[in-house]
Order: C-alpha cells, then sequence, then structure tokens
C-alpha cells in the first residue's frame, strides 16, 4: 500500500488571481470589447414556431442609410462536418441552420437574417425592413403531439437511429432511441413484494447564465478572421466557424473573453459565424450581443421531458427489477441528452435486472444545449422519487434502503463496466451521520433525500508553464475559467515546482496561444487539464534538475528534488541546495528560458455521486414553499481550492432548486414563449435560500495524481427529487410535474383537502 | 482474448449475442473485426466510446488491449 502524498498546496484556499478584476468590474466579457470602425450586429428572427420560408426580401434592409450588410443562410456555404462533442456529435449543418434558417422556421425566435450597421438602432430598424415570406405549419410543441401518428414532421428526411420500436421505419420526430437492459425483467417483478409506477414530466429550463452571448468578430479580404467572444470552448468556436462561415480553420482565430456563466451553455455557436459572415461583407468588425430575450428564445435550453419510472422491491429493502422509459425534448434538431439521462438513471443502485428505453424528440423549440449533467437531473427525479415512494411503502429509512442497494467498487454499472472506486456508500454514511438528517422539523416542514450521478469527462487537454527569471511562473491553458479553475492550476504548479501560488500567473489563451484544449464543460477541467498542468509543472522540475546538474557537474540522475529545492548528490562539493529562485536567476548561463509543456488525452474520470438533504416549508394557504435548510454531500476525490469545491456544490444545489420550484419555459399554442425574461422566469436569489452547507467526501480518483474526480455538474442532479421528496414529506402529496410552483401546489392541496372532506 | 460486451440496444443486429470474445491488440483491430462480424453495426460501433477495464475513452483511438481485456461499448456522453 502506498502512503498518501502530503499536500503542502492542495487543499488549501487562496483568493483566486482573478477575483479583483471580476468584483471591481475591470474585467473583460464578451460584450465589453470595442474595436476601431465596429459595426452592430441585429438579428431578425421568426414570428412563428413552425414555417416554411417562401422568401426573403432584404433590399430596402440595405437601402437604409448606414447600413453595411445583411445576411441569410443562402449567403452561408452548407457544411456536413461534425464535431465529435459527446452524446450526438455536434452536426454542423444543424448548428449552421440553427444558426441562420435556410428554407424552415423551426421555432420562435429562429433567426431568419442579420443586418450589420454603424449603430444598434440602424440595424434595428434595417432588420424590421426585411420582408420574409412565410408558410406558417402546424408547430408540435410537446413530446406527446411529436409522437402522434398524425404529427407534423420537422425534418422529412429524419429516421429513428439505434434501436427502433417496430414499424418504426418511415419520417419521425423521434430522432433516436437506446436500450439498456440486463437479466429477466418481468419474472424479477414477479419476484417483488412492493412496486412503485410512476410518470413524471419536466418543462424546458435554462441554464440561466447572467452573461448573454455576445462576440466581436473581423474578417479581412485575406479570409483571415478573429472572434473574441464569451465561450466554453475556444476551440470549438474556431472549428464551427471555419466549418460555417466556409473559412480555412487555420485562419481563424478565436480569443475567449472573460465568461459569465456558461453550464454547458455556451459550447455552441450562435452569432459567432454571422459575425464573421458580415464582417466579410462589409470589410469591418461586427459585434453582436443577445438581449435576454434572445437567449431564453433562441439559446439552448434543457428538454422537457415525460419519464417513466417503475420498480420492484423485496420486503426487506432488495430491489429486484426496474423499468425506466425515457422521453426527451430536442428542440428544433436532434441531440437531446436522453442517452446519458438512460445511463444515469440507476447508476446509484445494484438492480440485478432492468431495462431502459431512451428517446430522442424533436419539437419546435429551441434546440436543446448541454446543461450541468445533461439529462442525468430528469432522469434522477423520477428514480429518486419512485425510491422515497418504496421507502415510505416499506416503511423503511430512505438512507438505509439506498444504502443496502447502493453500488460500490468491483460493482457493474447499468452502462456495462464496473466501477472503480466510488464514494456513494460514504456519502450516503455522512449524510446519515450528520446533524442535518436527524434535527427535528418544524410544522408544515419536510424533509428529502435524494442521491445523483454524473461521469465527469476526460478528453484533450495540454497545458504550458513558463518560468521567469525571477522563479516566478505562468500557466497558460486553452480552459476559460468558469469555477475557479485558475486558482486550481496554479495550486497544482505551485506544489509540483515548490513555489507560493501567489507567484503563480495562471492564464487563458486564445487558440493561437494554447495548445488544443476541449472545452470547460463536463467537469474535467480541473481533473484532465489539471493533469496536464501537473505534467507541465513536471517538465519545467526536470529541467531545473538538470540545470543543477549542470552547475554542480554531476549526473542529471544523481540530482534529488525537496521541497521545491534541487538536492546535491552527497559530497558533492561546493554544492548546497538550489531553488526554483535560484536555478531560474541562472537560467540565461545554463541553456536559456524553461518551458514546460504536456498534452494529454484522457479517459473519463471516475464517477461520481452526490446526496442532498432538502428541508422544505410549505404554507397551504398559498402553495408557496420555502428551502429553510440544505445540505450537500458529495465525493470530489480531491479538493484542490475547497473553497471553489464548495462554491460548485453550493451553485449547482441552486440551480438544481430553481428547476424544482420555480422554472419553466411557458409557451402558448402558437409555439410562443410567454415569460422570455428572468421577470417571468423565475430563478432563485440568494435571498430566497438559505446558506447552502456542504460536506466534501473525498475518495480519491486513481486516475489522477491527486485523486481529482471533478466537481461541477453532480451537485445539480439530487435537488430536483430531493425537493419533491421534501415536498411529499411536508404535503402527503406525490408531485410528479415540475415546476413546484406556488399554484400547481397549491391546487394539489386544495384538490387534496377536497377529497379528505367529501371522504 | 478480450471480451468485448455490446449494448443491449444493438443485439437485434447481432441475433443476439450479448458478449463476444476477440483477439485484439488494439481498439481499431477490435472495432473491425465487430464490424466484420456484424455489418449491420460497423457504422455505429465508429461512433461509440470504448470502456477498457473500466476506464471510459470517449474517443478510444489506439488505445492497448491487454489479452484479458472486459471491453464495453457505450454511447458517448456530452457534459455540461
Amino acid at each position: 500500500m502506498t502512503t498518501p502524498r502530503e499536500f503542502k498546496y492542495v487543499g488549501t484556499r487562496p483568493i483566486r488571481h482573478d477575483g479583483v478584476d471580476k468584483v471591481t468590474g475591470r474585467a473583460s466579457y464578451g460584450a465589453d470589447v470595442v474595436w476601431p470602425g465596429m459595426l452592430h450586429g441585429f438579428v431578425l428572427r421568426s414570428p412563428h414556431a413552425h414555417a416554411r420560408i417562401v422568401s426573403i426580401d432584404t433590399r430596402a434592409a440595405e437601402a437604409t442609410p448606414g447600413v453595411k450588410a445583411v445576411l441569410t443562410g443562402k449567403d452561408l456555404p452548407e457544411t456536413t462536418a461534425t464535431i465529435a462533442l459527446g452524446e450526438a456529435a455536434i452536426d454542423l449543418r444543424d448548428v449552421g441552420d440553427n444558426m441562420l434558417a435556410r428554407t424552415k422556421v423551426l421555432y420562435h425566435g429562429h433567426a431568419v437574417a442579420a443586418v450589420a450597421a454603424t449603430t444598434i438602432d440602424i440595424a434595428r430598424e434595417a432588420a424590421e425592413k426585411i420582408q420574409v415570406v412565410y408558410e406558417v405549419l402546424e408547430p408540435v410543441t410537446g413530446i406527446d403531439r411529436a409522437i402522434a401518428a398524425d404529427a407534423p414532421i420537422l425534418h422529412p428526411a429524419l429516421r429513428t437511429k439505434g434501436a427502433a420500436s417496430p414499424g418504426a421505419a418511415g419520417p419521425t420526430n423521434i430522432a433516436s432511441r437506446l436500450e439498456f437492459k440486463r437479466g429477466d425483467v418481468d419474472a424479477a417483478f414477479a419476484e417483488a413484494d412492493v412496486v412503485v409506477e410512476r410518470e413524471f414530466r419536466t418543462p424546458m429550463v435554462h441554464q440561466g447564465y447572467i452573461e448573454p452571448h455576445a462576440c466581436i468578430a473581423r474578417c479581412g479580404e485575406d479570409g483571415r478572421a478573429v472572434v473574441w467572444c464569451t465561450t466554453q470552448g475556444p476551440f470549438v468556436v474556431r472549428d464551427a466557424c471555419a466549418a460555417i462561415a466556409g473559412l480555412d480553420p487555420a485562419h481563424v482565430k478565436v480569443i475567449p473573453s472573460e465568461i459569465g456563466g456558461g453550464f454547458g451553455g455556451k459550447i455552441v455557436v450562435y452569432l459567432e459565424p454571422m459575425a464573421i459572415a458580415l464582417s466579410r461583407k462589409a470589410q469591418r468588425p461586427v459585434k453582436m450581443v443577445m438581449g435576454r430575450d434572445e437567449v431564453f428564445r433562441a439559446t439552448g435550453p434543457t428538454s422537457g421531458s415525460r419519464v417513466r419510472v417503475k420498480l420492484g422491491a423485496k420486503r426487506d429493502g432488495t430491489l429486484v427489477a426496474a423499468t425506466a422509459s425515457l422521453w426527451y425534448e430536442a428542440g428544433a434538431y436532434r441531440g437531446s441528452p436522453v442517452g446519458a439521462g438512460a445511463m444515469c438513471a440507476l447508476a446509484a443502485y445494484k438492480i440485478p435486472s432492468f431495462f431502459i428505453e431512451a428517446h430522442d424528440v424533436v419539437v419546435n423549440k429551441p434546440k436543446v444545449a448541454a446543461y450541468r449533467a445533461p439529462g442525468s437531473p430528469i432522469a434522477a427525479f423520477a428514480v429518486e422519487s419512485v425510491v422515497d415512494e418504496i421507502a415510505r411503502e416499506l416503511k423503511m429509512d430512505p438512507i438505509e434502503l439506498r444504502l443496502k442497494n447502493a453500488n460500490a467498487e468491483g460493482d457493474k454499472a447499468p452502462y456495462g463496466p464496473k466501477y472503480g472506486p466510488i464514494g456513494l456508500k460514504q456519502i450516503l454514511e455522512a449524510a446519515r451521520n450528520h446533524p442535518h438528517w436527524t434535527s427535528p422539523l418544524a410544522a408544515n416542514q419536510g424533509r428529502g433525500i435524494a442521491v445523483g450521478f454524473w461521469f465527469n469527462a476526460g478528453m484533450n487537454s495540454s497545458a504550458t508553464v513558463i518560468l521567469d527569471t525571477d522563479g516566478s511562473a505562468a500557466v497558460v491553458t486553452g480552459n476559460p475559467d468558469i469555477g475557479g479553475t485558475r486558482a486550481a492550476q496554479a495550486i497544482m504548479v505551485a506544489e509540483e515546482l515548490g513555489i507560493p501560488v501567489e507567484r503563480v500567473r495562471p492564464g487563458v489563451g486564445d487558440t493561437d496561444g494554447s495548445g488544443y484544449t476541449d472545452l470547460t464543460g463536463g467537469s474535467r477541467v480541473c481533473y484532465a487539464t489539471g493533469m496536464a498542468v501537473i505534467r507541465a509543472a513536471e517538465d519545467v522540475r526536470d529541467q531545473l534538475k538538470a540545470r543543477a546538474a549542470q552547475i554542480w557537474n554531476v549526473a542529471v540522475d544523481a540530482v534529488g528534488w525537496e521541497n521545491g529545492r534541487a538536492i546535491p548528490p552527497a559530497g558533492t562539493e561546493k554544492a548546497e541546495a538550489m531553488t526554483v529562485a535560484g536555478l531560474a536567476a541562472k537560467m540565461a548561463h545554463t541553456g536559456g528560458p524553461i518551458v514546460g509543456r504536456a498534452s494529454l488525452y484522457a479517459p473519463m474520470a471516475g464517477p461520481a455521486f452526490g446526496a442532498h438533504i432538502c428541508d422544505l416549508e410549505v404554507d397551504s394557504e398559498t402553495g408557496q414553499s420555502k428551502v429553510v435548510r440544505y445540505t450537500v454531500f458529495q465525493d470530489v476525490g480531491r479538493a484542490v481550492h475547497p473553497g471553489y469545491v464548495e462554491g460548485q456544490m453550493q451553485g449547482g444545489a441552486a440551480q438544481g432548486i430553481g428547476w424544482a420550484l420555480n422554472e419553466e419555459y411557458i409557451y402558448d399554442a402558437d409555439g410562443v414563449m410567454e415569460n422570455a425574461g428572468f421577470l417571468d422566469y423565475r430563478m432563485p436569489v440568494a435571498s430566497d435560500l438559505p446558506m447552502i452547507d456542504t460536506v466534501i467526501i473525498e475518495v480519491p480518483n486513481p486516475l489522477h495524481p491527486y485523486g481529482v474526480r471533478g466537481v461541477g455538474e453532480v451537485p445539480i442532479v439530487p435537488p430536483l427529487a430531493a425537493v419533491a421528496n421534501a415536498m411529499r414529506d411536508a404535503t402527503g402529496i406525490r408531485f410528479t410535474e415540475l415546476p413546484l410552483s406556488p399554484p400547481r401546489v397549491l391546487e394539489a392541496i386544495e384538490a387534496a383537502s377536497a377529497v379528505s372532506v367529501g371522504a | 482474448m478480450a471480451t468485448v460486451h455490446l449494448p443491449s440496444g444493438l443485439t437485434q443486429y447481432t441475433g443476439g449475442v450479448e458478449t463476444i470474445d476477440i483477439d485484439a491488440a488494439r481498439v481499431p483491430e477490435l472495432i473491425a473485426a465487430l464490424g466484420h462480424r456484424f455489418p449491420q453495426i460497423a457504422e455505429q460501433l465508429g461512433e461509440m466510446a470504448v470502456a477498457i477495464d473500466g476506464e471510459i475513452y470517449q474517443d478510444p483511438g489506439y488505445q492497448l488491449l491487454r489479452a484479458d481485456s472486459d471491453v464495453h461499448l457505450v454511447p458517448r456522453i456530452a457534459g455540461g
């Protein structure tokens, strides 16, 4: 057994390097940049949810004084390129069509044309002069309608991919179907003493990042483009822009701004290729900034869903059988996260026999984008609600029920492979032993618990560590910093080189200034890019040892390294241990500058689990509820900067609570979103929530040198069910549809009391 | 011989075969052998992630296999 490494900087809480600029407003975000000669772009959007474009006449707009360029879908080449990125490879033809419709509009707010003008008012006025003739079609605004036999078809060429249902051969709105099965499900249910089956529905919800999509781009007569934008993945933007705008990727440079939240929603491009194309026409830079209503109507929310779950258990609480049928809205183009939802649904439990089916359904709503653990929260809402019902039927403590069935190292995940070291039992035991679980509840309060799972990604990462002559260092990666990754990377360099964190300058490079790095997402940056950072720092350390060997005139292998110092071999004359600063000062005399670099492809990190306890107080006269206490338990592998790990756990919980209690896309019969603003789309604010308590569990991930597992996505998975289970505890009512907004809760309470009175 | 576990959604195209032993030193040779054996799923195989002895590779590239590797084909996963 190896001795656990003792850390000096890992696990400490230094102030983030970018913190002061951010809290003082000096940091530059997507919309903050002004370039000489800059024009302003405005997008004309469809007033219909589903319509064929008959014609577009842009002559009046082009004739408007101050207008420098007008763009429609016909101005852009069609591409068949894809970017391999997870469940459904990003189909850039769909991305291009989504950015600017060619033949059909597929949701209210779908872009049909764009104008660049000297002021935003002129651009808006000119856009309104564009004449678009539509042939309006019936909108498909939900799963039930989408899969009906007489449903309008969004994409005539679409056929179901994967394990198709019998008879599903022709045009369809079901883009794909997956199955996972194990054992004899019917026989297993026949042996169950308790069976609970429920159907759940969730609406589309948005990531709700504070900063809207924004960019500025310039494209010269030489076909070279530079883009400044807010994005989670500058290399994704580069490749997408090149394909959609018809440029050589070698001629596109993307500079990521600071990013005001992404949560998966700032991976796909919506504006950048348009800004390039407008700039190419106008030969001037073009800036484009979305309004909040555009963000809601035309950028990726996550799926609305219909999920049916059935669980069977023995009287002692052993789960023996499960079925789950998942239907997720993809929005206008294929690619919901339903496959991940299916893989996550039963990931916590040892269930010998199960059948899971998953359907990706296109509807006339905005194309969904990734949202923190895409697909998993929806599945967990259904499964964890039914697990709660099973516990109630059996009169068993819900944590004990989960512990009895919890997967552990060596158990087989429902999607196939065996788990390595995982911390599910440890988090459940921590929750059981936490004072929150046994504290008394006040009147009108209820308590719920739920668990959640996410894979945590790996993929491509690069890092460069640059040593300066004063012994300080810079570390550069291509990952925009969303969750405090600069600080984590600085800690890693400090740990490996033995220099103070404050003397490490972490930076985010552009696509010309950093090695290829996959996006900031999938909880991958501290894990995968962190490994690259560690290796790059090790590269610097190895070079420093070689320089010391040169100075001492000894073999490199004989040089040791302890506490940030090169150690000479015993007996070396006139040789004393040398610090990083001492060696750095001699760089010019020992071979020149020292730069460490590393690139790698990481497998997916060890999967992670979280458990959340929620206390909810419900006003039975208004239906309003308030979270009065909330505790998050999560296995993070290793917390490099515990403060930002806790921040991720709290942020994910807050978003999940909003999803559970208030957030929803509300559509009218014509497929028009009725609440495209933060006044009507109710996200939780600080005053809505109590201090969210956090308990970090560290079961080291053997794939990472420090044990890092990833943290950002798991915490949004349990809250939907944790809140719903607390609501069940408080009201006696099992809610199967989100959000648990006051009108829905009040209606259910009144209906239940009417039944009670009538009885 | 690596033991390959096919996702249950594909077994309708493999005559119900869920597990197969394949002699391959690397993932590309394993995928090619599977595609040769089951042509109907050949196109889908290239789009899947591969779990080798519990470690999931979204893009398995030229990963080496041990003689007794346990290999699962799983859908690729998008993160947020």
